[in-house]
């Protein structure tokens, strides 16, 4: 049932997710090395058959899941979420209408 | 009325997470408590960023803490924050590693988690615990089934019927669904068996599951991904099943569908994470170089 990323491709996605996160000094940081570290140490061998490497493998599914699901909550989130209240003015531009900019409004000096 | 607030909070088992460094502790010492000398809990939900550098050191009793420039981390409750093994501790530092200007307390599910099974906020035995995650069980999502309109009765079937023969095989227990309101009759035998099952998670991993399974409202959803049965995507959708089906008959609304999606997506990635990293323990063996 499971249809996991391939490791290449998990490791790819985590390591693209953690750049967008931290900016251009996305190489020194610590999640990036360590990620890098764990993919390289888990590379198969060809001499027993180990559970853990799909074990390995559905924890870094689930990893970067999580790193883009909350990137993308985040972005939905700033967009969508209510900054409380508006003011007069921009609550009018909501509706289409401007504030009359003279007292009375429009023929007030009449 | 505010008491009563918070003890809802406290009693839905989850501290909202708000970690605080302990010079900034003053700042909500206005509020009432609930039980008299710990604060277990906070509303902040943002914070201005006040820290350059995350890494990670290891202390005593081989625990892994995390330094926010030249201070540890604390929990809101004003304990060390420690994280059983490098892998946790790495993505909790990475959470915190991220933070633009401000901290986005809501975003750090790892943090939260940890948190919650530091402090453990509504000073809940493993027992209590179990039997909370139980009661998901008896209304459990998989096993209610509408019995209209035909094509979503047929979706319910074919997407839920493997998964819930998958639990009963592999536990070997009766759980069976229904059409009516008040659900299914779940068989003595069968809480049992689970009971004994989670009774052998240790507490940092119950917590773990509990959350995942209050986030899917699905115990057997919860299992088969704890299990590796499925994905995070998978259970996810399994788990939303009837809404994806009326998403799909009257269109999908970014400012609720995708914004509850990637949510619940987060939240109980981070969840089965967390079981995982708590669960787990790791041995090296290396391959002999022959000459």
């Amino acid at each position: 049932m499971a249809a996991l990323l391939s490791p290449l491709r998990v490791c790819r996605g985590i390591l693209r997710e953690i750049r967008a996160s931290k900016g251009p000094e996305y190489k020194n940081s610590l999640a990036y090395n360590y990620v890098l570290e764990q993919f390289r140490k888990n590379q198969v061998t060809g001499e027993r058959h180990c559970r853990a490497r799909e074990e390995a493998l559905h924890a870094s599914n689930s990893y970067l899941c999580l790193l883009s699901s909350t990137r993308q909550h985040i972005a939905l989130y700033d967009l969508y979420h209510g900054k409380g209240q508006r003011g007069t003015e921009e609550m009018a531009g909501v509706v289409g209408l401007r504030l009359p900019t003279q007292p009375g409004g429009k023929g007030w000096e009449k | 009325m505010l008491r009563n607030c918070l003890r809802l909070h406290s009693r839905l088992g989850h501290s909202l997470s708000a970690p605080n460094v302990c010079p900034s502790r003053q700042a909500l010492k206005g509020l009432p408590l609930l039980n008299g000398n710990t604060k277990l809990y906070s509303i902040i939900t943002e914070r201005k960023k006040f820290y350059e550098d995350v890494s990670i050191s290891q202390g005593d009793g081989g625990m892994f803490e995390i330094n926010l420039d030249r201070r540890k981390l604390k929990t809101p409750g004003g304990k060390l924050f420690k994280a059983p093994n490098e892998a946790l501790a790495v993505a909790v530092a990475n959470e915190w590693d991220t933070q633009k200007d401000t901290l986005k307390f809501y975003s750090m599910h790892l943090t939260t988690l940890c948190n919650t099974a530091l402090d453990n906020p509504s000073l809940r035995s493993k027992d209590q615990m179990i039997t909370a995650a139980l009661k998901y069980l008896e209304t459990d999502t998989i096993c209610y089934r509408v019995d209209e309109p035909p094509s979503l009765v047929e979706l319910q079937n074919n997407e839920w019927d493997p998964v819930l023969n998958w639990i009963e095989d592999r536990y070997n227990v009766v759980i069976g669904s229904s059409t009516s309101i008040l659900g299914p009759e779940i068989p003595q035998a069968t809480m049992e068996t689970f009971r004994q099952h989670l009774g052998s998670y240790n507490f940092w991993s119950l917590i773990g599951l509990e959350y995942v399974i209050t986030q899917l409202k699905s115990v057997v959803l919860a299992l088969a991904l704890i299990d590796k049965r499925m994905t995070v995507e998978q259970a996810v959708l399994l788990s939303r099943l009837e809404e994806e089906f009326q998403i799909g008959h009257w269109g999908n609304v970014e400012w609720a569908h995708d914004v509850d999606l990637y949510e619940l997506r987060a939240r109980t990635a981070a969840g089965a994470l967390f079981v995982q990293f708590s669960s787990e323990s790791s041995t090296v063996k290396r391959k002999l170089m022959q000459d």
